[in-house]
């Protein structure tokens, strides 16, 4: 059966080989703090299960301190634009249908592995949209490799004797150099909500609320549990971690029992005002910071670069139409 | 004392420090702030870090699945070597009534719709965005006024990577097994309230439209702005 153990392999085999590529890479002067980075992340992908707890802290240590130092940015081109245009003339469309070879694994395998037992029995059914996933990015690249047979020996390449069958892994590390160390905060955040609940943060935000405002209307109670959503998805980059704490300090005890809304509201919505705090903060790093980083916007490494900036008017007036709609919506 | 946590992540914001470095210290400081009492000394506190540091490793370590989406950037990037991006652009210009809001506005619906019956794995910024949407987005513009200045071209990028967000922000609470409904169902459970996951997903939907309309609000004045700035009535080519 194929399960975390496997996905983790494949995952460490591509953070080794962009940690190989990356420290060979001449055109980034910080080449070495860079290919630490990917080379820690491998090692935790491939022997994490037995550095134990504070093995794997120190190697979260190693990782920050690189990352807070600087891993430059490769300016690597592998193609010019003239090959790659006459590479899209050459395959046409048959380029969107490999792409969405991923996707479509992805559902097909999550499907075959809950529903049918021949399929529980080569997927574990528990972690099916991981490893298929995975499974979807292998054969991708097979069927990339198949039916467009692509050929990359072209005269500004050096020479035949960079192997073929690693251009996908130099490929993949030229996009994952370019999200850089964002690509390891929301494993962060996880684990910090991890810290916060074993340290009781929740209990103690919910007695600043319940001790400094005063919440004696349906609609003041209604805008501090949606508005506090937002804001604490802010800090914590995802409204998941938030909820627990914001639900259990306002939305339960003063919404839901004090005014009588009616809970399966009062969460839907409190959990959609979190995710309109998502749209607005650096700190939800692969919705916020990757794509700007994967689209090479001049503002990337700013606090609220473009991508937000293009979402907070959309995010605004949704948090208040979500307040306004929990009042209506949740004391019928 | 617990917040303290929560007091480091602010001030990081404030110092605009490495976000991977706040999360760490606010982890740090969280635990040792639990251990600070009467009578804590030094050892204490090198012993509360120790642990705190030991139980955010345990989690890492635990959490590794959040990271392995990024394999798909080896598809991606081959595709990309291949000439998808161009192959986008090209495609996008034979279509003569797209302008960039309008096929934001499609991708819009798509995504929303599908991640609205559970298939949220159908886009995302690595797999659509950056590959398909963005060079689609900047070849409508393109087919339309002609070369865009670089801060066109970069407004434009930010919307593509917006919407993306947006529409399946607002669109997978409506499907019933996504994880926001049943981290809901399960914390509602544990203080003893049982609702049921249709219950809370129809109560994503008036949400949902409300993002939709605002949305395409937005998308049409990008057009107009896109309009005003590049000049025209925008007459094709």
């Amino acid at each position: 059966m194929i399960g975390l153990a496997q996905v983790y392999l494949v995952g460490g085999v591509f953070f080794a080989a962009t940690a190989w590529f990356s420290g060979r890479d001449r055109t980034n002067p910080r080449r070495l703090r860079s290919a630490t980075f990917w080379a820690l992340l491998a090692l935790s992908f491939l022997a994490g299960d037995r550095l134990g707890d504070v093995g794997n802290g120190l190697l979260v240590v190693g990782l920050v301190v690189v990352a807070a130092l600087g891993m430059g940015r490769s300016r690597q081109s592998t193609s010019t634009p003239e090959q790659r245009r006459a590479a899209a003339l050459t395959h046409g469309d048959r380029l969107f249908l490999v792409a969405l070879v991923i996707p479509a694994s992805a559902f097909a395998g999550t499907f075959v592995a809950k529903q049918t037992r021949w399929g529980a029995r080569l997927i574990d059914p528990s972690q099916a949209t991981l490893v298929s996933l995975v499974l979807g990015v292998l054969l991708a690249l097979a069927v990339a490799r198949l039916w467009l047979r692509p050929d990359f020996r072209t005269p500004d390449d050096d020479g035949p004797s960079r192997p073929q069958h690693l251009v996908p892994l130099r490929e993949g590390r030229r996009l994952l150099d370019a999200v850089g160390w964002a690509a390891i905060l929301p494993q962060m955040l996880a684990s910090l909500g991890v810290v916060f609940l074993a340290s009781g943060v929740g209990r103690a935000v919910g007695h600043v609320f319940s001790e400094h405002l005063a919440l004696d209307s349906r609609l003041a109670a209604v805008a501090a549990y949606c508005a506090g959503m937002a804001l604490f998805t802010m800090l914590m980059g995802n409204a998941f971690a938030a909820f627990p704490v914001m639900t259990a300090a306002v939305g339960l005890p003063v919404v839901v029992h004090r005014f009588g809304g009616a809970p399966s509201v009062v969460c839907a919505i409190g959990m959609l005002s979190g995710f309109c705090g998502t749209l607005m903060t650096p700190m939800a790093a692969n919705f916020n910071i990757v794509p700007a980083n994967l689209l090479e916007l001049p503002d990337r490494d700013a606090p609220f670069n473009s991508v937000i900036r293009a979402q907070v008017p959309t995010a605004v007036p949704l948090l208040a139409v979500n307040i306004l709609l929990m009042w209506w919506l949740a004391f019928r | 004392m617990s917040l303290l946590g929560i007091a480091v992540l602010v001030l990081g914001f404030v110092l605009r420090a490495n976000p991977l470095l706040i999360v760490l210290a606010a982890a740090l400081v969280t635990g040792m702030a639990a251990a600070w009492g009467p009578g804590a000394d030094a050892g204490t506190l090198l012993h509360a870090a120790t642990g705190t540091l030991a139980a955010f490793g345990r989690a890492f370590n635990a959490n590794r699945y959040v990271s392995v989406v990024w394999l798909v950037l080896a598809v991606i990037g081959l595709l990309e070597r291949l000439g998808l991006q161009e192959r986008a652009r090209t495609w996008i210009a034979g279509v003569h009534a797209a302008t960039v809001g309008r096929l934001l506005a499609v991708y819009f619906v798509l995504r929303q719709l599908t991640a609205a019956v559970g298939l949220t794995s159908l886009g995302g910024q690595a797999q659509m965005v950056r590959p398909l949407v963005a060079p689609m987005a900047e070849g409508a513009a393109e087919a339309r006024f002609g070369p865009l200045p670089d801060a066109v071209r970069f407004r434009i990028r930010a919307h593509a990577a917006a919407v993306d967000n947006v529409a399946v922000f607002f669109g997978e609470d409506i499907f019933i097994a996504i994880a926001s409904i049943l981290l809901i169902k399960g914390f509602l459970e544990q203080s003893g309230i049982v609702v049921e996951p249709f219950d809370l997903s129809r109560w994503a939907i008036p949400t949902a439209i409300a993002a939709f309309v605002i949305h395409m609000v937005r998308l049409a004045l990008l057009d107009r702005r896109l309009r005003r700035d590049l000049g025209g009535p925008g007459a094709p080519r």
